[in-house]
């Protein structure tokens, strides 16, 4: 086994603050991962490749229509088929509690959400007959010969047509399609307005986006009814909540369920969920007392997994002549599906805490409604909110310097709160923990050579060359949090036990789907421990072996969970450190741990990790009032969230013939406090900024107007391809949280957020001769074409002499350029 | 039923199987060997990519009776004597997160530099673009394919050196 990899030449800007892992002998180091012996010789288990005897296959039969009544379902044909166990449709479950739904609002208008729908099918994809067979292909085959008669109903599509009167209803019973408003205000909205020199208005589009993991959903569950016993595998992100809500769903004490989520290949919010087909399988493996299996396929799982976004932002800003914000009045609509998921309503709130973004806005208007529509549900994807806040603050900030005739840069600038205002109380009632965006927006713009990219914009326009700068700050709301503030709790658990031969097992209720939690949490334990962290073995994922915790979501795996972990170790050194220093006359304050000794500073006499451990278990010597055993257990409760933040810099190049736009430049810096590992700290922000870079750019659910799905497959739906995407230039600043002790903020969101709007920025402001104002994401050739041809025979409008006949060499040549 | 004969990572197995039977099936239920994931079952996210006679194909696009008589390698065969420079390579330069795609990609990057010993970054990234990663954004996968290719040729100057 390798063990410390490349160490890390370089500290990172900005950093030593004094906190723990700053100060640490493996945190801060590029330590290759602990898991990824096993990932990469294919030789772990997703939930996909488990193999139980006796094991049947469960498929699910779907409804093909938005919007339809259920008129009869004739089950008999595949019940007969061969192969077939079992068919149930909604009347045999009827007992399985409906899917949860933990965001509650005031008002919040919740339909029951049934597992298996019943009477009416409110999207393309609700689950209406599940069936289990002895094989994957006979239960596919009887699916088909599943014979549901409906009568179609029109179907609610467009959100805006979904609010106004008369409108088809996706729920009868509340006799509208709203399912709730919800508003924050602060300051004088209406006096800002009026005071402002100029007031920009802009309506922006979040489309709706699918998460798509590499890995779809799957569902194993086994019951063993000698020991009453339901063993639930899934991929999920939760397994103790969703341990608790498969015991309420079916009926059955908390000790009767264990979930295990086994290696999860990627969840990006998608797998924060509780689906009915979590609760229908082990249902099924409980009345037929053989396991049963579900993976669901890539059309499902684009059909019926949650979808992200989807809101209408219309915002307005009221400014003074010199760049100073005054206020902002934002209206969202936010399209929430057919049903609540677990947080589908709170998704958009997010929104609202988040819109005032880097800026000192004295006085905001937030109001959100939430419509109900035949499609999906929306719930949390990457960034889950914080996307589309930072998108409309940052994207109305770059309007409102154009109108302004301002440097994009300096209205930032003038409108940040100032290192020392920290912490600093937003408007919107968050207060944020730490920042300097100031240094980060500086860092990026040197970075990036930011004057001679402005200078190479003018001389391009010269030749007909367009370049585009899109510069983007952002801050974020992580470490998902305190627990006032969450539907289940913000806490984590964390445990640590040293093991008799002094190995270490630290369990933790933080369950990563690809983080590498078991790495870096390794890396924190071994410093304090003064090991190493291939002596520490990191477990998660199992309810039967990890006390109860919430999950990885939110970008809380470190500040939250590796907080847990860090305070619980801290116990174990301060008993360890009270043996030892019986054990050598010496004073506990005095121990450190160091290269697998305790010892006094200063002092040679020192033990071996291994004597203390064993003096601990063996327990014939300890110092009065110390328990023998090593094992420490800290549930971490935050008292704040934490706000990484950070300024993005992309460059581009805008072909106006074709609409196509070439990337020459992106850098990122990211604040993400102290950092264990930079390396998975980078890989995090890569992969962030690709998911952002693709919403800009390409990537969009669309449901026509009937509400079928017309991007329901891989070929539809594009995804980021390794060509597709620039060389990604990263460089941090370091501003540690004081929320937590070891001063982090966690990253995995950050990409995603401050990546969408730098690139529309960027598209846009290469645009500016043209007098394009805005173009709606996703950023496909043919719209960006359009962009220019439509701006330009806008009557009254001026451009440069160079762009009037650029743009009019284009009308006459290529077609709008199309992405392979 | 057909019967099929396939080997895998050099051992010969036989079994009936449907004609319908994807090879990926075939690797994943016949042989017990999960490595091989599958992300799409319809030729798109190249998470099921192993190696068919040595050239790289996605297993879902072919029949287990189209491999009747031909020899499959996958992912649990490249570590027979040690890493491979490529999973060693990935290992190093952080070129996996949830590790769902990473053997579909090691075995896609395996024929790359089969063909291409030294390939440049676009040419890496043009020939790894049939195969999908939601997690890593790409860039290291890029870089532990170039820093792969460059071990391999090193081996092999010193491989060449000794004899
Ligand atoms: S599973 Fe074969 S390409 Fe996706
Ligand atoms: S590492 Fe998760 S999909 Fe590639």
């Amino acid at each position: 086994m390798a063990t410390r990899s490349k160490p890390n030449g370089k500290a990172a800007p900005g950093r030593g603050s004094g906190a723990a892992v700053a100060d640490g002998k493996w945190s801060g180091q590029r330590f290759k991962r602990k898991e990824d012996p096993r990932l990469i010789q294919g030789i772990s288990h997703y939930v996909g490749d488990l193999r139980l005897p006796d094991l049947l296959h469960c498929v699910f039969v779907r409804s093909p229509h938005a919007n339809a009544r259920i008129v009869s379902v004739d089950v008999e044909a595949a019940r007969t088929a061969p192969g077939v166990v079992m068919v149930v449709t909604h009347s045999e479950v009827a007992g399985i509690g409906c899917v949860p739904c933990a965001g509650t609002l005031p008002g919040l208008k919740i339909p029951n959400h049934y597992v298996l729908a019943k009477d009416q099918v409110r999207y393309v994809g609700e689950p209406v007959a599940a069936i289990v067979a002895e094989s994957p292909y006979a239960a596919r085959d009887a699916a088909d010969l599943v014979n549901i008669e409906y009568e179609t109903l029109p179907a609610v599509v467009d959100l805006e047509k979904a609010l106004a009167s008369p409108a088809a209803l996706v729920h009868d019973q509340f006799k509208t399609n709203l399912a709730f408003t919800h508003v924050i205000t602060a300051g004088d909205v209406a006096a800002a307005f009026k005071r402002a020199d100029r007031v920009v208005k802009q309506r922006l589009v979040n489309q709706r986006l699918a998460p798509i993991a590499m890995e779809t959903r799957g569902v194993v569950a086994q019951y063993l009814p000698g020991e009453k016993q339901l063993t639930v595998w899934s991929s999920t992100q939760i397994p103790h909540l969703l341990r608790t809500q498969i015991s309420v769903m079916l009926g059955l004490p908390e000790t009767s369920v264990r979930v295990i989520a086994p290696e999860v290949g990627g969840g990006f919010g998608s797998k924060l969920n509780v689906y009915g087909e979590e609760a229908v399988v082990p249902w099924l493996a409980m009345k037929l007392g053989k396991p049963v299996k579900w993976i669901e396929t890539r059309r499902e799982n684009i059909a019926a997994t949650i979808h992200g976004r989807d809101q209408i932002n219309d915002v307005e800003l009221a400014l003074k002549k010199d760049g100073t914000i005054l206020g902002m009045r934002t209206r969202v609509l936010a399209d929430l599906g057919a049903y609540h998921q677990l947080l589908t309503p709170i998704i958009a709130t997010l929104t609202g805490l988040m819109s005032t973004g880097c800026y000192k806005i004295p006085a905001i208007e937030f109001e959100v409604l939430g419509v109900f529509t035949n499609k999906m549900s929306t719930d949390a994807y990457r960034g889950a909110g914080r996307p589309e806040a930072t998108y409309l603050i940052e994207r109305i900030i770059d309007v409102a310097a154009r109108e302004l005739n301002m440097d994009t840069a300096e209205i930032r600038r003038r409108n940040f709160p100032r290192p020392t205002e920290f912490p600093f109380s937003a408007s919107t009632g968050v207060t944020y923990d730490s920042g300097n965006y100031q240094r980060s927006l500086k860092q990026a713009l040197e970075l990036s050579g930011y004057e001679k990219l402005r200078a190479r914009q003018k001389a391009g326009w010269k030749q007909g060359k367009y370049y585009g700068i899109g510069l983007s700050t952002y801050v974020e709301i992580c470490a998902m949090g305190p627990s006032a503030a969450m539907p289940a709790g913000g806490w984590e658990s964390g445990t640590v036990r040293i093991e008799p031969t002094g190995k270490v097992t630290a369990l933790t209720g933080a369950s990563p789907h690809g983080q590498g939690q078991e790495t870096t949490f390794a890396q924190m334990i071994a410093d304090l421990l003064g090991i190493t962290p291939d002596d520490v073995n990191v477990i998660h994922g199992d309810t039967a072996i990890v006390p109860y915790g919430i999950g990885t979501f939110g970008s809380r795996g470190t500040a939250v969970g590796g907080t847990a972990l860090f305070i619980a170790t801290e116990k174990l050194v301060k008993k360890m450190a009270a043996i030892a220093a019986h054990l050598l006359g010496a004073k506990p304050e005095q121990m450190e741990f160091h290269d697998g000794r305790v010892g006094a500073k200063g002092n040679k006499k020192s033990l071996a990790f291994g004597e203390v451990v064993g003096a601990a278990y063996s327990a014939k010597s300890l110092p009065a009032g110390i328990e023998p055993g090593l094992e420490a257990t800290h549930f971490f409760e935050p008292s704040n969230f934490t706000f990484p933040f950070g300024a993005h810099v992309i460059s581009c190049e805008v072909d106006v013939e074709t609409g196509e736009i070439k990337f020459d430049k992106y850098v990122a810096v990211d604040d993400c406090g102290n950092v264990i590992n930079p390396m998975l700290v980078e890989g995090q922000v890569h992969g962030g900024i690709v998911q952002g870079m693709a919403q800009a750019l390409y990537e969009e659910v669309i449901y026509n107007s009937d509400g079928q799905l017309v991007t329901g497959t891989l070929m539809d739906y594009a995804l980021p391809r390794a060509p597709d995407i620039p060389d990604l230039t990263l460089s941090r600043t370091c501003t540690p949280s004081p929320v937590n002790p070891m001063g982090v903020k966690g990253v995995g969101e950050a990409g995603t957020i401050g990546c969408t709007p730098a690139v529309v920025n960027a598209v846009c402001d290469a645009l500016t001769p043209f007098g394009v104002r805005h173009i709606d994401m996703p950023l496909k050739p043919e719209r960006v074409w359009r962009a220019v041809h439509d701006a330009h025979s806008k009557p009254g409008h001026e451009t440069s002499a160079t762009a009037k006949s650029a743009a009019a060499a284009s009308k006459s040549t290529k077609k709008p350029g199309r992405r392979a | 039923m057909r019967s099929v004969e396939i080997i895998v990572n050099g051992v010969e197995r036989r079994a009936q199987v449907e004609p319908r039977m994807l090879l990926v099936q075939f690797l994943r239920e016949v042989t017990g060997l999960t490595g091989t994931h599958i992300g799409c079952e319809t030729s798109l996210c190249g998470a099921c990519t192993v190696l068919l006679d040595g050239h790289a194909v996605k297993s879902c696009t072919v029949l287990a009776v189209q491999a009747d008589g031909h020899a499959v390698t996958t992912i649990e065969a490249l570590a027979a004597q040690g890493l491979h420079p490529l999973q060693e390579s990935f290992w190093e330069e952080h070129a996996l997160q949830c590790g769902f795609c990473t053997p579909g990609m090691i075995m896609c990057a395996n024929d790359l530099l089969a063909r291409n010993a030294a390939p440049s970054d676009a040419e890496i990234r043009e020939g790894i673009s049939g195969n999908l990663c939601r997690c890593t954004g790409y860039q290291n996968i890029v870089s532990a394919v170039r820093s792969a290719s460059r071990k391999k040729t090193r081996r092999s100057a010193a491989a060449a050196g000794k004899e």
